[in-house]
């Protein structure tokens, strides 16, 4: 018996799955809005049991791919698999193998948390033998003391409490949360941080899109960074980090301290006594920054040097590029 | 274990689903229209007692109860998909039913179904409520549940289609307002077409809600309007011809698909 089918939260029964096929097969995808591309002969290959990073900036097309995954939106061209099946010609699989959590908070307002789940498994074939799994998604996603309240009665937060369970009730075995963090409280991030966690682990392929890039950064084994509707890229978070040249060298100085102006054009930022440096791994080492400041009789209260952040990667590949 | 998935049970869920949300407002679905054909039926038999019905041995009032019945399963059937459709459309949670593997057509007839059985429940009502003061005998029980099915089944998906087509709750009303309404009530619910002008009479002829109703109180008296064929062939073309427009809408995703 392998991990996948010892774990309580273990997907994979829904039938069906193509031998060696990946979790998401997306060729040449197009889709245009009037004159905007927000699909442009898009590719994209995830693996099956990977935490994937769909990243990009606001209407950069990672909504369309994902409705485009769903079924909610018809590219004009293209192809798209789900554990190789066809989500046009062999939809009925294809989305029983999916789920997927809505980036708008979206609810039924006449059913109660439980009943909204045992629907919502209807829908996707499930009938009683579903209700285990239920119960423990009711609790693991600490909706126990709401399940027989009304939908409307709900916070946002519990919203998306209800919307991640709804989408996990058929134990599909891809997940694609977009932006499910999105305006929530720091405690649903960790509960849903932990839980996706083990799901992947358990076997589940789960597709992230955030903004929150140390999320991203976290989590996902892989980033695929979209902007134009067109991929700009597709690497392990590791590679992508390393793409990035620089490392920073934050010093906290005492009061009146001046910097040597021959270090001030490394000055990144300045914030309440602080100093950050963008250092270029090759063209500046630290030992010399320091000889200067020892040279200049700098007092340096604390110092720390900091790895480049996903986040400065993604602004160096979509902004940085729009500027540039 | 390998669970059991079942393809029919996505379409008996969004059926059960749909039911669920018309009685948990059954005052506003079922209680309400039931209401207003009783006024109805009050105002007019005292406004218009002793009129003749046209019918041989049939009184006015009992001539009456037939056509409230259907302008309500008309108009419920029509209400049920078009607000429903509406309402998830502007909430959002429609994406949960189009994202699910529901096929077209298990869409369209599980909220078909639910319509139909909303104006079911509307009619047993009304004819419950009417049963101590007007007498009625069903002497075609065939053709008056083949009409019941084919003019509910034609409004109800006349409602998606609204339920579709409408961007906003103004446009759902104008149509029940300026087409429902009108075509309901300008098709002898409240008279014989033998009883207008000739002209009037063949404008009549034209208005598929007149077929629609005469063909329902065919059921009832066994005599009508126009020949029972008519009434049949009418109602199966307008309900091949409307559901297959919506589930032509519903398959190629028009305005609920991007």
């Amino acid at each position: 018996m392998d991990a996948r089918s010892q774990s309580s939260i273990a997907t994979g029964n829904v039938p069906g799955g193509v031998a060696d096929a990946p979790a998401l097969d997306i060729v040449a995808v197009s889709k245009r809005y009037g004159d905007v591309h927000a699909l442009d002969g898009l590719d994209l290959r995830i693996e099956c049991g990977e935490y994937f990073g769909l990243l990009g900036p606001n209407g950069a097309g990672k909504s369309t791919l994902i409705n485009s995954i769903s079924g909610l939106v018809r590219p004009d061209s293209g192809s798209i698999r789900v554990l190789g099946h066809d989500n046009r010609s062999e939809f009925r699989v294809a989305r029983r193998l999916l789920g997927v959590v809505p980036q708008e908070l979206v609810f039924d307002p006449f059913f109660k948390v439980e009943d909204v789940l045992r629907i919502q498994a209807g829908y996707y074939g499930c009938g009683p033998e579903a209700q285990p799994w239920i119960e423990e998604l009711i609790q693991r996603l600490d909706l126990g003391f709401k399940r027989r309240a009304s939908m409307r009665t709900l916070s946002g937060g519990q919203k998306r409490r209800v919307m991640i369970a709804q989408a996990l009730v058929h134990r599909p075995q891809v997940v694609i949360l977009d932006e499910p963090t999105a305006g929530v409280d720091v405690e649903l991030r960790r509960t849903l941080w932990k839980f996706t966690r083990e799901l992947n682990a358990a076997g589940t392929t789960i597709v992230l899109t955030t903004h929150y890039l140390d999320e991203a950064q976290a989590l996902c084994h892989r980033i695929a960074i979209v902007d134009h509707g067109k991929l700009k890229l597709v690497e392990t978070t590791e590679a992508l980090l390393a793409r990035n040249p620089w490392r920073f060298l934050q010093l906290k100085l005492a009061a009146g301290t001046v910097l040597p102006a021959v270090l001030e054009p490394l000055v990144a930022s300045r914030t309440n006594g602080s100093v950050e440096l963008k250092l270029h791994r090759d063209e500046h080492s630290i030992g010399e920054v320091m000889a200067a400041l020892k040279a200049a009789d700098v007092d340096i209260l604390d110092m720390h040097t900091r790895e480049p952040r996903l986040e400065d990667v993604f602004i160096d590949l979509t902004y940085g590029a729009r500027n540039g | 274990m390998a669970e059991a998935y079942s393809d029919v049970r996505g379409f008996r869920t969004l059926l059960a689903k749909e039911i669920r949300r018309f009685v948990s407002v059954i005052g506003q679905t079922v209680t309400a229209p039931v209401v207003t054909a009783l006024l109805y039926l009050v105002v007019f038999a005292q406004a218009l007692r002793g009129q003749p019905s046209s019918y041989p041995d049939v009184s006015y009032t009992q001539f009456l109860v037939p056509g409230l019945i259907m302008m309500s399963v008309l108009q419920n059937a029509f209400a049920n998909t078009s607000s429903s459709l509406t309402q998830s459309k502007f909430m959002g949670n429609l994406v949960f039913v189009l994202m699910a593997p529901l096929s077209t057509l298990e869409i369209f007839g599980a909220y078909v179904l639910a319509a139909l059985l909303r104006a079911a429940l509307v009619v047993v009502v009304l004819i419950a409520a009417t049963w101590p003061f007007v007498h009625l005998v069903i002497e075609r029980p065939l053709a008056l549940i083949a009409m019941f099915l084919l003019a509910g089944g034609t409004l109800a998906a006349l409602g998606m289609i609204g339920g579709i087509v409408a961007t906003k709750f103004d446009h759902l009303a104008a149509f029940q307002n300026f087409v429902v309404m009108p075509l309901s009530f300008l098709s002898g619910v409240f008279y014989s077409i033998h009883s207008l002008p000739p002209f009037w009479e063949q404008v009549s002829r034209f208005n598929p809600f007149f077929y629609l109703i005469d063909g329902f109180r065919y059921g009832f008296f066994g005599v009508g309007d126009a020949p029972i064929l008519h009434s049949l062939l009418w109602g199966l073309g307008c309900f091949l011809l409307v559901s297959t427009v919506c589930i032509t809408m519903l398959k190629t995703g028009y305005k609920l698909r991007a």
